[in-house]
């Protein structure tokens, strides 16, 4: 019996062997190619805007024209918009997500109306952004003149389309903070005589407080870079103005609108704007995951 | 069901079940118990898994309420006042009637705020400081923590821990404290720390304890309650109370014959 | 009992509810708001696909799968270019995304439980976090700019790049789900690594890997700043004779440019587009809600 087992293993095809080879180093390749893609990324773009930094510097930060036919670049404005309708963005979505994710972890309503509006709210997620944008053009733009001194594009509806779009990832990550929070410690609030919002604010949204910032940073890096809607909504102006009510700009949709068109030292220019909403998206990012990855240790 | 009625009389009554049932959706999962708890007395609750026990505790203090599908039939009187009337607000019956839990679940914040959190939100204005002394003291905690208690309360033992969620308890000044199965997490040792803050509770407590280890029963408990599982007709579990009584009854002298082979460790 | 002696100490009252106790207030305050933002999270949702509804079904016959976009004020046309490099350019990110994705997915639940494998997670959230923008300016860079035209290839490179974590978070999520028990088994009775993992955990983790895939086919189908400039767009069927090496018609990019046109038969079309594309989300998300809620184990 031991012999003939044993010519068995030997038997063992060599090709399988080679195969398992194979497949594992395929695997390792393509799970490094992802690191690989995010390296090689950061590097092109940084080497195509090499020209424009050599020829711009940090000033290029600082300045607010935008002139191709003389060469000028500066992304003051666009930097202005897109820190300025991100964090409109947030103002209004934080406290709507924070409430979504506490009617939707609470027991406010049966589990099946409650997984029927969880799904909705993953749905507003999912709608793509150039159909927010042409909803924001010919319904949100009119409806807003009628109530507002708003003429056209400008930074307030642009801030509100992005308040929709990221309110879902706020209210989702936010949610699973909360339901995870141990089910002992409600108990223990809810047993010491706290009511339901005592228990929620005193316990239950410390307890999931770091789940919710990650969730509210991965939300921010997400508006930062989102694109087609604020593009058709904002209106591209790169005046500076502080009025919500006036055309703006943020890098993406200066990206978005000059592109296609552009030559020479403005591509360049272009690589560099791109670059720097690349370092800021990145960095928003991976707090982000860092802080939700500590969450998902404890 | 009570044989030995007289006893249990003498002294009074804090809570008192007068033919409860108790539902999880259609499914009867305790039914027909009538039960007094003595003042200033320590009542075990004992009996196999499923028995119901610990529901049953959890009724004390409306806490079942977190769960939706469950009911209960009949009353819960305290004080003569019934605790499922509708008007009454569950958040205040739970300010009276504190519960220390199977593991230890302190908040995620310093000793000092575990303490001070029931006494916050029910607008206590005293002296926050001799508060959480007094409370700790209470719950022969205070010798071990008085140097760290802006410690996270997560941070200190099991033993500690489950003694520090009885000081956040008696923080409150409760009348009754629940316990279910406050020793089932601990060791040996912590487990009689435990033991001996229950002797000195109940000058000022009433206190109900669930318990699996009937040692434990025996060696705290005043009254005993064994909680039985039969099985009806359509094949569910369904629990009852099958006898309750003085421990030492209980235990050394049971009228049922289920009680005498449960104590004895024949089943459950 | 001796309730005489209980009442001198404690009032039954006490225990009753009072709406006017500033706690019991206060909640009712704080749900009554939770409660206004849950609707005002819905509404906008709500009104979006009406319009959708409306104003798509409105614009949409028989003749907008087939024929090309109008010129401005020309009545009839559609955007049957568009739908099919919108198929081609998806099936172009998928054929790249999908194998290197399940790929990567197996290295990060079968082969490797330590930090590379966190490192490797990390890099992968954070790619999805890329703005599709970013993407498409890579794209540009490392395709348009070296084959010197805009193209379907280039496209459909852009949207693997946003279709990869999609499809390695899913993957990697259904693999895990499957019992260690059966990858023992498999091994067991003699089956090597990649035999295990492909003939038998894979199999069982399709239907989830399936689901993820079919998400990261509506994302991709739906993005647009990732097209933009890779394959610009175009009012002409695309051309198989210059093997696609032209700048390609989308769904998505014309529901941009008819959108910010002052002409109602092209806004018309982009109407009718973007139907289609919520449509395509519609349809995902309810699949994939369907099938994760049946799990084989």
């Amino acid at each position: 019996m031991t012999s003939i087992s044993e010519r068995r293993l030997e038997q063992r095809p060599p090709l399988e062997k080679i195969m398992d080879t194979v497949f594992l180093w395929a695997a390792r390749i393509s799970a490094l190619a992802i690191a690989g893609v995010l390296i090689w990324i950061i590097t092109l773009v940084f080497i195509q805007a090499l020209p424009a930094i050599g020829q711009f510097g940090l000033g290029f930060l600082f300045k607010s024209t935008w002139n191709p036919v003389r060469d000028e670049y500066g992304i003051l404005t666009p930097i202005y918009g897109t820190i300025v309708s991100s964090l409109i963005a947030l103002l209004i979505s934080v406290p709507i997500g924070l409430g979504v994710s506490i009617v939707l972890s609470e027991d406010y309503l049966p589990t099946q109306i409650q997984r029927i509006l969880v799904f909705l709210v993953e749905l507003l997620a999912a709608i793509p952004s150039v159909v927010y944008g042409l909803w924001g053009v010919f319904v949100l733009i009119p409806f807003l003149r009628e109530i507002t001194p708003l003429k056209g594009p400008s930074m307030l509806p642009a801030a509100l389309i992005l308040s929709v779009m990221i309110l879902p990832t706020i209210s989702a990550i936010a949610r699973d903070a909360l339901i995870n929070v141990d089910i002992g410690v409600r108990q223990a609030a809810v047993g010491l005589g706290a009511t339901r919002w005592e228990t929620i604010l005193l316990v239950i949204l410390p307890a999931a407080s770091s789940g919710i910032i990650g969730g509210i940073m991965l939300a921010l890096g997400r508006a930062l870079g989102e694109t087609m809607a604020v593009t058709m909504l904002i209106g591209n102006s790169n005046q500076l103005n502080v009025s919500l009510f006036q055309p703006s700009n943020t890098i993406s949709s200066l990206l978005a609108n000059q592109f296609a068109e552009a030559s020479g030292l403005q591509v360049s220019a272009l690589m560099y704007a791109a670059l720097v909403l690349a370092i800021i998206t990145l960095v928003v990012n991976m707090l982000a995951q860092i802080v939700v990855t500590q969450l998902q240790k404890i | 069901m009570l044989s030995s009625e007289d006893t249990i009389n003498q002294t009074q009554a804090v809570l008192n079940a007068e033919n409860v049932d108790i539902y999880y959706g259609d499914f009867l999962a305790l039914k027909g118990i009538y039960m007094e708890i003595p003042k200033n007395k320590v009542t075990a609750f004992i009996g196999p898994s499923g028995c119901g026990k610990s529901t049953l505790l959890r009724c004390y203090n409306r806490l079942n309420d977190l769960i939706p599908v469950f009911k209960l039939n009949g009353k819960i009187t305290y004080h003569g006042q019934n605790l499922y009337d509708q008007d009454v607000d569950p958040v205040q019956v739970r300010r009276r009637i504190g519960m220390v839990f199977q593991k230890p679940n302190p908040f995620p914040k310093s000793i000092y705020e575990n303490i001070t959190f029931g006494a916050k939100i029910n607008g206590f204005k005293g002296d926050f400081d001799q508060l959480v002394e007094e409370s700790l003291r209470g719950a022969a905690l205070w010798e071990e923590v008085k140097d760290k208690l802006k410690q996270n309360g997560m941070s200190i033992s099991g033993g500690q821990q489950q003694r520090l969620c009885i000081a956040r308890t008696i923080a409150l000044k409760p009348d009754v404290i629940l316990m279910d199965e406050p020793c089932a997490a601990l060791d040996p040792i912590s487990t009689l720390k435990v033991e001996e803050l229950i002797h000195q509770l109940k000058e000022e407590y009433t206190i109900i304890i669930v318990t699996h280890n009937m040692q434990q029963a025996a060696r705290v408990a005043d009254y005993t309650g064994f909680f039985n599982v039969r099985v009806t007709e359509e094949g569910k579990r369904q629990g009852y109370l099958a006898e309750h009584d003085l421990t030492e009854v209980i235990f050394q002298n049971p009228k049922e014959e289920a009680t005498k082979q449960y104590v004895s460790g024949r089943f459950g | 009992m001796t309730s005489e002696f209980i009442s001198e100490q404690f009032d039954p009252g006490s225990l009753k509810k009072n709406t006017k106790d500033p706690r019991t207030l206060f909640g009712l305050i704080m749900s009554g708001i939770a409660g206004t933002f849950m609707v005002m999270a819905i509404i906008p949702l709500i009104i979006i696909l009406l319009y959708l509804l409306i104003q798509g079904i409105s614009s949409i016959s028989p003749s907008v799968f087939i024929e090309l976009p109008p010129p401005p004020m020309v009545e009839g046309g559609g955007f049957g270019n568009a739908l099919l490099g919108t198929v081609i350019m998806v099936s172009i990110g998928a054929l790249i995304s999908v194998p290197i994705g399940i790929l990567a997915a197996i290295f990060l639940s079968e082969y490797s439980g330590g930090q590379i494998a966190n490192w490797i997670r990390f890099a992968t959230n954070v790619l999805s976090g890329v703005p599709s923008i970013i993407i498409g300016v890579f794209a540009f860079g490392a395709i348009v700019l070296t084959f010197k035209t805009y193209s379907a290839w280039a496209g459909g490179f852009a949207l693997s790049i946003l279709m990869l974590p999609i499809i390695i978070r899913t993957t990697e999520e259904a693999l895990k789900l499957v019992p260690q028990e059966v990858r023992q088994a498999s091994v067991g009775i003699g089956a090597n690594d990649f035999q295990t993992v492909l003939f038998v955990v894979m199999p069982a983790a399709i239907p989830a890997i399936l689901t993820g895939v079919t998400l990261a086919i509506a994302r991709a189908a739906g993005d647009t700043a990732a097209l933009l400039f890779t394959a610009l767009f175009t009012q002409f069927w695309p051309n198989w004779e210059n093997k696609l090496a032209e700048p390609t018609a989308s769904l998505a990019v014309l529901v941009y440019n008819f959108a910010i046109v002052p002409f109602k038969n092209q806004q018309a079309l982009a109407w009718a587009a973007a139907f289609i594309l919520v449509l395509l989300v519609l349809l995902t998300s309810i699949i994939s809600r369907l099938a994760t809620s049946k799990r084989q184990f």
